[in-house]
């Protein structure tokens, strides 16, 4: 209908990270539960664009996506003098952490997507008292490589299109075609080494294996959730890391790949709905 | 022989070299399988199949290039200028040059070819991780094309699962 305006907001927040203030756009709907998303490795929380107007989630989760720096409308901080970014497990959690403190939010869900899963093992291993519950989509302790990221951010290489190239063959191949264009649409958009850079986390620097035994599931519950299509961070990735966190459940979405909440929305609903209510009827149990 | 059917260039392109290579069906061990014979057939169909996809020719405009395609046993010589397939050809052509070859099992092929491809079988970067594919050679016009490689080789999908039944 033309003229419809959907119910999330935009607005931008001003974050403390390391000592240095970053302006960070967030969008967000609903009241209740504070649900923070966190996007994939080189695009933005305009993936989170169809849980936030979720009508029935945002009655109980006040639904939060935001744009990490260097990412979507976050730009990168004032210092920047152009050196290669590059995304570290201690500079991406300290990022969540604060911008989760900087909105003053009590006790949040945290759900993230790909790098976004991995880094939410991260805060499973070490900041679990921090947060209500934790959901990894497409996420575990590691993943084999299987391309070279020098080829994303070269000069006699689009880095758009090769971003975007290279990831399409992680989406299902049964989702609407509309959602799979959206979902690439946003790796074209991506900042030239971004992509790149946000692989460095995910690559070099945040290796879990060996450490998310330490996951206490008493203390905070963790989800992992992965599609069947994800080549990248597999069904039996996922496996294998839960298999080692007492606790933790385990969701092997079909039709679904490594972007489930845009590539394929409602597909993804019906596997996140069900955690969702665990989480609000878990949070009724406790008062 | 695998011939593009493109009217303007083929003669210009085609070479005797070609002619001696030879129909790798004819070249096929009495050994191959239906599924072989079956993938073969299927590449000699992406020339045209590509000459009705006018969208993906635009997307490869600055794509001249020679390259390698097809069965891991029995790949093709192709050759392409401004986007379109001007040449298939059973390789080795005699003294021919390639820049990279991309070159799957046949089982791979047939699996990707599928309407609905199983998970791991769907992507020819799925493919190569899985070790049912390998990429070889300058992969520089391979990755700046990569997503038109990815549905040029993927034009057969509409035809074979008819084609192999």
């Amino acid at each position: 209908m033309s003229g419809y305006v959907e119910p999330m907001i935009g607005r931008y927040v001003h974050v403390d990270i390391g000592g240095e203030m970053h302006r960070i756009y967030f969008e967000e709907n609903g009241a209740g539960i504070p649900l923070v998303c966190l996007h994939t490795a080189g695009s933005d929380a305009r993936q989170w664009r169809h849980l936030l107007v979720d009508a029935e989630f945002a009655k109980h989760f006040r639904i939060i996506a935001f744009d990490m720096p260097w990412h979507g409308k976050s730009n990168p901080p004032a210092s920047w003098n152009g050196d290669e970014y590059q995304l570290t497990t201690a500079r991406y959690t300290e990022t969540i952490r604060a911008f989760c403190k900087a909105l003053k939010l009590d006790k949040p869900v945290v759900m993230g997507c790909s790098i976004g899963g991995r880094i939410v093992l991260n805060l499973a291993i070490d900041h679990a008292a921090e947060f209500r519950a934790l959901i990894g989509l497409e996420a575990a302790d590691f993943q084999a490589p299987w391309y070279d990221t020098s080829w994303l951010n070269r000069p006699d290489v689009h880095g758009g299109e090769v971003c975007a190239a290279l990831v399409s063959g992680l989406i299902a191949p049964q989702g609407p075609q509309a959602a799979r264009t959206e979902t690439l649409w946003g790796y074209k958009q991506g900042g030239p080494g971004v992509f790149k850079g946000d692989l460095y986390f995910y690559r070099v620097d945040g290796d879990l294996r060996g450490r998310v035994e330490n996951i206490d599931t008493d203390v905070c519950p963790l989800f992992l959730l992965t599609g069947e299509y994800d080549f990248s961070c597999t069904p039996e990735d996922t496996k294998r890391t839960a298999a080692a966190i007492s606790g933790a459940h385990v969701t092997i979405m079909e039709q679904l790949g490594h972007f489930p909440m845009s590539e394929n929305p409602e597909q993804f609903r019906r596997y996140i709905e069900p955690v969702l209510a665990q989480i609000v009827a878990s949070a009724k149990a406790t008062g | 022989m695998f011939r593009s059917s493109y009217p303007d260039v083929t003669d210009r392109f085609r070479s005797p070299d070609a002619v001696i290579a030879g129909n790798p069906l004819e070249r096929m061990s009495s050994a191959s399988n239906a599924t072989d014979v079956a993938v073969i057939k299927a590449f000699a169909t992406i020339p045209a199949l590509l000459e009705q996809a006018p969208e993906l020719i635009v997307r490869g405009r600055f794509l001249d290039c020679e390259c390698l395609l097809g069965p891991t046993g029995h790949p093709l010589h192709a050759s392409i200028r401004a986007g379109r397939i001007v040449d298939l050809t059973p390789a080795p052509v005699l003294m021919r040059s390639w820049r990279f070859a991309y070159r799957a099992s046949p089982a791979a092929w047939a699996a990707y070819w599928q309407p609905a491809p199983r998970p791991g079988w769907h992507d020819l970067l799925a493919l190569t991780k899985r070790g049912e594919a390998a990429i070889e050679g300058d992969l520089h016009p391979f990755m700046t094309h990569l997503q038109y490689f990815k549905d040029v080789l993927a034009l057969p999908r509409q035809h074979f699962a008819v084609a192999a039944s």
